[in-house]
């Protein structure tokens, strides 16, 4: 392999690194927030391509559907709860959290939409939208198992990811989108290299994000009250830290970073209602190498499965996807050698 | 006067098995109790009902209205604190981060925070000195104290203290009963489990024994510590 091909191979890998990056903490807060390891994690980022195709082209997206059919139902479910619990004052407030709040994005995209919408606008109503998705669909299947173990989260999950790759289908149609990217052009990075820019917007972008992703997390009340939940989910309890509001707060953040990385990678692959599968899972690979709990050794889980995809699709097109996901393996090797003490305190929060 | 937190005829298991049968308990306003009893009465069962971890039978009434059906959440944000024998503290946050978290059910603006914050520094300087440091590298006192200050961010109303002195030295034992003790002026109720019987009954007003979860003696402190038959027959004396 020449030099020149290692350099754009790098420089592709780099871009994917940055989706996977997005994705790896996405999975790695609601993880260890809430004991969900979130395979759906990929299906909200399609629905966040989705979107933006639809609304550039000028249609009404069928996300705005989506999460009216979602809020509806989990109004539902929540109001025959409250009835059976007997607690009927809570009932005004709950359709008003979790029936009228979700729908707050749609107003403006329903107005909106269809016309000829800048790209700003057209992103931003496409977060918009993607960031009810999560919380709804995680109070309708993770709420009512809260306690179960993670084995059981985990099934609850993928059952999850089928429900949501049918209702893409459902919503959205077999055909593959691809959306026209933010910035056209590229740049020579290194003599004789060149970068799109659109890929250093993703780099940009993405590392961005996860800045200001740790700075929250590090800063602000709310960051500090997620960390907690994590850490010591009774001492959580006791300063008042109400468990199913932290669960709401981390699905919405996952929901967003979803519907970023849906938006980074529209311009780069053709997404389809199935495309998100393979991305949660290799973002997985990548969290997997931060023990699910490290950010810091998730993005550079996230950096080695970017670059890897890249370089194996150069040397075996087929075994790409193969040779990623070999990566769990040494990666669960070393860290069942370096780290016993963690999966302990795994094993005895199931 | 109606007491502060007044617990009627509550039962707690744990499955089938009933660890706390039918105590009945009353806090008033201002007041130290404490709760001693031998190693497996219930005590730490009872206050784990009370602040919801656990589920329970009968009535607990916080300033007269029923929590029973409360949260955990709920009630800490009503003003019932806490801090159990296990600490829970934030293991991987510094002290400062615990200590700010401890607010967190009052939601005060930052210069409250700050304030509280600065006012658990004053009355725990070694927390000041050590407040970049990681929870879980303290030693057993500084956790106990960050324990304790940590539930003094909430200012709360009725402060529950499980074995505060467990595993301290005698002398760091003396000062977290004064803090206890200096705890009155403030204006906060505090239900005080012990091992240490003798210790827990001079800082205290009122006293309950708990024996396999029922209560088998109570009264004013004073007197149960001057009823030596009754003292040795049931913690084993002095
Ligand atoms: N999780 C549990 N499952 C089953 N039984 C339990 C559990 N926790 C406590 N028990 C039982 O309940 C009884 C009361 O326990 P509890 O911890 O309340 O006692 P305690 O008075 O706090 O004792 P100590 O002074 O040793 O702390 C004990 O017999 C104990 O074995
Ligand atoms: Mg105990």
């Amino acid at each position: 392999m020449s030099w020149d091909i290692a350099m754009i191979l790098t420089v592709d890998g780099l871009g994917a690194a940055s989706i996977y990056l997005l994705a790896g903490l996405g999975l790695v807060l609601v993880f260890s927030v809430t004991r969900v390891i979130f395979v759906p994690f990929g299906d909200i980022a399609v629905f966040g391509a989705l979107t933006l195709a639809y609304l550039e082209t000028g249609r009404i997206p069928p996300t705005i559907a989506l999460v009216a059919t979602l809020a509806a139902l989990t109004v539902l479910v929540e109001i025959v709860r409250l009835i059976r619990q007997g607690t009927h004052a809570a009932i005004p407030r709950t359709v008003l959290n979790w029936g009228l709040l979700p729908l707050l994005p749609c107003l403006p995209a329903m107005l909106l939409a269809g016309g000829d919408l800048p790209t700003y606008l057209t992103v931003l109503l496409a977060l918009a939208l993607v960031v009810p998705i999560t919380p709804l669909m995680a109070r309708l299947v993770f709420h009512p198992i809260a306690d179960a173990s993670v084995l059981v989260l985990l099934i609850a999950a993928l059952v999850m990811h089928f429900l949501l790759s049918g209702l893409g289908l459902l919503f959205f149609g077999p055909e593959g989108f691809r959306t026209q990217p933010f910035l056209r052009g590229a740049i020579e990075v290194l003599p004789g290299i060149t970068a799109s820019y659109q890929i250093l917007l993703m780099i940009g972008a993405s590392l961005v994000l996860a800045a200001l992703f740790f700075v929250a997390f590090e800063r602000t009340m709310i960051g500090k009250a997620l960390r907690a939940t994590a850490l010591n989910r009774v001492g959580a309890q006791l300063v008042g830290i109400r468990p199913a509001a932290t669960a709401t707060v981390t699905f919405c953040l996952a929901s967003l970073l979803a519907g970023f990385v849906g938006i980074l990678i529209a311009p780069a692959t053709t997404m389809y209602y199935d495309s998100g599968l393979a991305i949660g899972l290799k973002a997985f690979v990548g969290a997997i190498i931060g023990g699910l709990s490290s950010y810091p050794l998730t993005a550079l889980g996230s950096l080695a499965v970017g670059l890897l995809e890249s370089f194996a699709s150069f040397w075996n097109g087929a075994m790409k996807d193969v040779i990623v996901f070999s990566l769990l393996i040494p990666a669960l090797l070393v860290r069942s050698h370096f780290s016993t003490h963690a999966e302990d305190d795994a094993e005895e929060e199931v | 006067m109606t007491a502060l937190l007044e617990i009627k005829d509550l039962h707690v298991g744990y499955g089938q098995v009933e660890a706390v049968l039918g105590v009945s308990l009353e806090l008033e306003k201002g007041q130290i109790v404490s709760v001693i009893g031998p190693n497996g009465a219930g005590k730490t069962t009872l206050l784990s009902a009370c602040i919801g971890l656990l589920p329970s039978r009968g009535t607990i009434l916080f300033d007269g209205e029923p929590i029973g059906g409360l949260g955990v959440e709920a009630r800490v944000a009503r003003g019932l604190c806490l801090v159990p024998e296990s600490r829970e503290l934030f293991g991987e946050m510094s002290v400062s981060d615990n200590l700010l978290l401890g607010a967190y059910s009052k939601r005060p603006t930052r210069s409250e925070l700050l304030a509280r914050r600065d006012h658990v520094y004053e009355r725990f300087p070694r927390l000041a000195e050590r407040r970049r440091q990681r929870a879980d590298t303290l030693s057993g006192g500084e956790r106990q104290m960050l324990a304790l200050g940590r539930a003094l961010m909430s200012k709360p109303r009725v402060l529950m203290l499980d074995e505060p002195s467990l595993g301290l030295a005698p002398l760091i034992v003396e000062e977290i009963l004064r803090i206890v003790h200096d705890l009155r002026q403030d204006g906060v109720s505090v239900l005080l489990v012990e091992q240490n019987a003798l210790a827990a009954l001079n800082v205290s007003d009122y006293g309950y024994v708990l024996e396999t979860g029922e209560v088998a003696l109570h009264g004013p402190s004073a007197e149960l510590i001057s009823e030596e038959r009754i003292f040795a027959s049931y913690l084993g004396g002095v």
